[in-house]
């Protein structure tokens, strides 16, 4: 069993070092004709854009992606620098109508992205060609041994129930090398997937083949994510159901996270795509989903018929009443723990880490600020784009739209959510996004906390303050603070994900949707005692 | 301002001084030899199976003492002089005190084993047995096979953390079924399987005779009393229950027995001095219980009791309805009322065991008036609040298995039993019991 678990392990390294290390292939050029047919796309006015970028991509030079990127960058630069010298020009001489006509000729958006456009049709190779094979060696190999890391635990793991055994003894699940190189492994790959996306262009090239099949289209940055994403979910899912085969409830909601990313975050947008629909993530909801009120969206939405109409209003009914009704009933883990891909991700990748939140009084109060941030600046980022839209003018309340969006999308959307949500799993635990910094946890928190009928029920004076609960609470709740007086626990950062319950020896915890009334139970004498001193010290 | 001393800062001893500072504004001094901070005793086993770090036992952050004034002191108390109401530490200062509370818990059973003091053989009570148990079993290379003698609670405990590392171990059991002088006979068996089926050595009718040594002064083998078998063994694991930690306190003037003798308000002979928890013993015992509580729980409310003494409402200590709980291995093991091992005269007695043997309970009622005397649950957690209601109401037997549902604490999903064990019921005992659907209403009635 042992030797088929490190079987598995060095085929999944092999794996992984060979999607890694096709990055690092591949000969980027442009013909002559191809080059045409892209500036003819790009309706480039710029004369120098045109000479320089077609110094830089038509080549029988063999370049990789850095240095076509590097070369790509340096075009874009090269243009834009020389109308700025011109706009700095007329401006000394207050030439103004000369000043203003240099504008039309420079480039906007991102290097990196004008990088990627090309490379995509630039890129020529081994990889490019056999994407499907490739498919094979990388995603393949890494899923096969993965799986045969994981499986033998069923045996290996002794019989059901709870076996933390060695989490505090192995580097990999208690902040040691392993965990560090896990860190560095998918921070470089968020700001590389986020900031540099023609670095990873050769990783669209493997999943072209199925994208293809999916929608019509090649894959982009996103298709690669978006299936790397529920491959690692389905894989570690598996590991979940190993793990927590006595345990129903975990059994059932991941499969339940697992269903809704796989199809609603993955399959139905990419079908729509293929319909020449808008893809729309139906469970995605606003403020999560920051950009469904943003101009491009809105115009998408609104030229698209039909359908979008009907998904502008259902993620509005979703946001307004589905999400705050069904966090009545249930609380907020409908949502956090059962369908929401960043939840989702945190409950499979993330669980071997869910120790690591931090539950200190400290860190709470860190917590509530800056989760109530976000969703203020979520919202006043809306107000302002919104405002906008309709009245067509750049700014409102003196903030400006285009900025305050690039402000949220660069900070909270790609820092926070992905390099720092997901890349500190390994130190931090794997909810550092949805306890900090989730604009829609803060909304679901707020709801969980004040109208709700959930609450993890304190079984009477049974707790032994053993601590296992804080210990695996991935939200950081000091979850034995509350049952070691036999008090509820109800707060709004618990997303509900049942692991308190499950480790608990001591049988104290319970999930459970009931009454409002006497859902928050302060007491100072415990059940079990004298009746009287109950009643005297309780009811004071 | 008065100057409250509590000896011993595990539950009993924290909880007190939580409490009389919760009442009052006296000053609260908590002395203790064994670790700097208050820590969950019971979870020391989840610091050696890895599953925690032994910080994470500590249920209060270090800044919560300061906060709460609740001044710590480390020290060992090696006299206590009433008269002048003073403490001698070993280390060789001095403490005065108004009011003395003695809650200084238990100390692992010696029998005066040949070797018992052995490098290599220890208890599993204080966090130094943790030490130490690191040190001479960190793995199955060091450690190729430990012994534990003595099956109750701890030793079991010991057993799994042992197993965890993978270290072979042999389980010497006196009674003839793991602790059956507590358990009915098919509760006890069950846990036998449970323990075999992890791959312990079970030694059941069997007893200690001698710890051997090497000659570096440590464990060797062990030798079986009945046999003379000798076990070769790196570690030995001594849980032939616990006993209160009093040693310091024999040749003071307050009064002892097995432990620090108390009256029903907590106090001992000596005006001002009280003693709590494991090692408190009631001259007494109170309602069915023994006259030592070492458990938790009771250490807890003897804590929340002796508060309101110290902070001027003299209340007796007057403990509801018993409950306990442990786990066997991956068996959750609650129980409400009384089950004694053999049933009394009077009552009669209900079990239910799930096919797949890991599941049970046990109902203990009056086979005359039916009423309800008390119930084991293994592998199925049930509602504390709902056998202690029905206690105090004194409902029958008929009662609780009709509303078994509403007794349920298993996690959302899991498949529930109340059928199955209504209708086992009313097979044996011609009865005609209808199990009620779960309400929410009587639940947080």
């Amino acid at each position: 069993m042992k030797i088929i678990k490190q079987l598995g392990l060095v085929l999944f390294l092999i794996g992984l070092g060979i999607f890694t290390g096709t990055l690092f292939t591949g000969s980027f050029s442009l013909s002559e004709a191809e080059f045409d047919e892209f500036i003819t796309s790009k309706n480039y006015k710029s004369e120098i854009i045109k000479e320089e970028l077609k110094k830089a991509t038509v080549t029988e030079e063999d370049l990789n992606i850095f240095e076509f990127s590097s070369r790509v960058r340096n075009a874009y630069e090269t243009s834009n620098n020389h109308y700025d010298t011109l706009i700095a020009k007329y401006d000394a001489e207050k030439n103004w109508d000369k000043k203003g006509e240099q504008y039309q000729y420079k480039i906007y958006g991102k290097p990196h992205t004008l990088s990627y456009e090309i490379a995509k049709k630039a890129g020529s190779g081994f990889v490019k060609k056999h994407g499907g094979l490739l498919w094979w060696f990388t995603f393949g190999l890494a899923i096969i041994g993965a799986l045969l890391f994981i499986l033998p635990n069923i045996i290996l793991l002794g019989r059901p129930g709870i076996k933390h055994n060695g989490i505090y003894h192995e580097a990999s699940t208690n902040r040691g090398w392993i965990a560090w190189l896990v860190l560095v492994y998918l921070v470089v790959f968020y700001l590389l997937l986020y900031f540099m996306a023609d670095y990873v262009v050769n990783w669209t090239y493997i999943l072209d083949p199925i994208s293809k099949f999916l929608n019509g289209g090649p894959a982009s940055q996103w298709f690669v994510y978006g299936f790397l994403y529920c491959v690692i979910m389905l894989v570690m899912a598996a590991r979940m159901y190993i793990k927590y085969r006595h345990n129903k409830y975990q059994i059932i909601r991941t499969t339940s996270v697992l269903f809704f990313q796989i199809v609603f975050a993955f399959l139905i947008p990419e079908i729509m795509t293929s319909l020449n629909m808008p893809g729309y993530d139906f469970k995605n909801a606003f403020p999560l989903d920051y950009d469904f009120f943003f101009e491009w969206n809105l115009d998408s939405l609104r030229d698209s018929g039909a359908i979008g109409l009907f998904i502008l209003v259902w993620g509005i009914i979703l946001t307004l009443i589905i999400v705050p009704v069904m966090v009545y009933f249930f609380g907020k883990r409908w949502y956090c723990s059962w369908v929401c891909g960043c939840g989702g991700l945190a409950e499979t990748l993330g669980d071997p880490y869910r120790q690591h939140s931090d539950k200190s009084l400290n860190a709470w109060k860190l917590e509530r600020w800056l989760i109530h941030s976000v969703l203020m600046f979520s919202l006043v980022m809306t107000l302002v784009t919104l405002y906008c839209y309709f009245s067509g003018d750049e700014a409102f309340l003196g903030i400006k739209s285009q900025w305050i969006k690039d402000t949220y999308s660069f900070l909270i959307g790609a820092w926070f959510a992905g390099v720092i949500g997901t890349g500190f799993y390994p130190i931090f635990g794997n909810r550092v996004w949805c306890r900090f910094g989730c604009p829609l946890a803060a909304y679901l928190g707020l709801v969980q906390r004040f109208k709700s009928r959930f609450r993890i029920t304190t079984n009477g004076g049974q707790c032994i303050s053993c601590g296992n609960c804080s210990t695996y609470c991935e939200q950081g709740i000091d979850v034995r603070a509350y049952a070691q007086k036999g008090e509820n626990i109800v707060r709004s950062s618990c997303v509900g994900c049942g692991i308190c319950s499950a480790v608990c020896p001591r049988g104290v915890l319970k999930l459970e949707n009931g009454p409002e009334k006497g859902r928050i139970n302060p007491t100072d004498i415990l059940l079990g005692n004298d009746v009287d001193l109950m009643d005297l010290v309780n009811q004071k | 301002m008065e100057h409250i001393v509590i000896i011993g800062n595990g539950i009993s001893g924290v909880t007190a001084a939580r409490h009389i500072r919760k009442l009052s504004d006296k000053k609260i001094t908590i002395v203790s030899a064994e670790t700097d901070y208050f820590f969950s005793r019971t979870a020391l086993m989840y610091v050696y199976m890895g599953h925690m770090k032994f910080e994470h036992t500590q249920p209060y952050e270090d800044w919560f003492w300061k906060k709460n004034r609740i001044e710590l002191k480390k020290g060992f108390v090696k006299q206590i002089e009433t008269k002048s109401k003073t403490l001698h530490f070993a280390e060789g200062d001095t403490l005065q005190y108004d009011k003395l509370i003695i809650a200084t818990g238990s100390k692992p059973n010696k029998f005066g084993w040949h070797g018992q003091d052995l490098d290599g053989v220890m208890g599993m009570y204080h966090k130094q047995d943790l030490e130490k148990l690191e040190k001479y079993a960190p793995n199955n290379k060091v450690c190729k096979r430990a012994v534990i003698v003595g099956g109750g609670l701890i030793g079991i405990e010991l057993a799994e953390m042992l197993h965890s590392r993978h270290i072979p171990v042999t389980f010497l059991v006196r009674e003839s079924s793991f602790w059956n002088g507590v358990l009915p006979e098919e509760e006890s068996t069950m846990i036998n399987r449970e323990i075999l089926a992890n791959g312990i050595d079970l030694r059941l009718s069997t007893n200690l005779k001698e710890i051997v040594s090497d000659e570096n002064g440590q464990v060797k083998s062990v030798i079986i009393q009945e046999t003379g078998e000798e076990i070769l063994c790196n570690v030995v694991g001594l849980t032939a229950g616990v006993s209160p930690n009093i040693d310091f306190i024999k040749d003071s003037s307050i009064e002892t027995g097995r432990g620090v003798k108390v009256n029903r308000y907590l106090e001992t002979n000596i005006p001002d001095v009280y003693a709590v928890g494991d090692c408190a013993e009631q001259h007494e015992g109170i309602d069915q219980r023994r006259t030592i509580e070492a458990v938790w729980y009771t250490g807890r409310m003897m804590g929340e009791t002796v508060a309101q003494t110290i902070c001027g409402n003299r209340i007796q200590y007057k403990p509801g309805h018993w409950f306990n709980s442990a786990k066997f291995f991956d068996i959750e093991y609650q129980t409400y009322g009384w089950v004694w091992a053999q049933p009394r005269e009077n009552e009669a007695r209900f079990y239910w065991e799930h096919k797949d043997g890991n599941k049970c309970i046990h109902i203990n009622y009056d086979k005359n008036t039916r009423g309800f005397i008390g119930i084991n649950t293994f592998g199925i957690r049930m509602r504390h609040e709902f056998f202690d209601k029905v206690l105090t109401k004194k409902e029958s037997v008929d009662y609780v298995l009709e509303y078994l549902a509403d007794a349920n604490f298993d996690p959302e999903f899991y498949k529930l039993h109340e059928k199955d064990i209504v209708k086992k019921f009313n097979t044996e005992n011609n009865t005609n019991i209808q199990l009620k659907k779960k309400s929410w209403k009587r639940i947080f009635a």
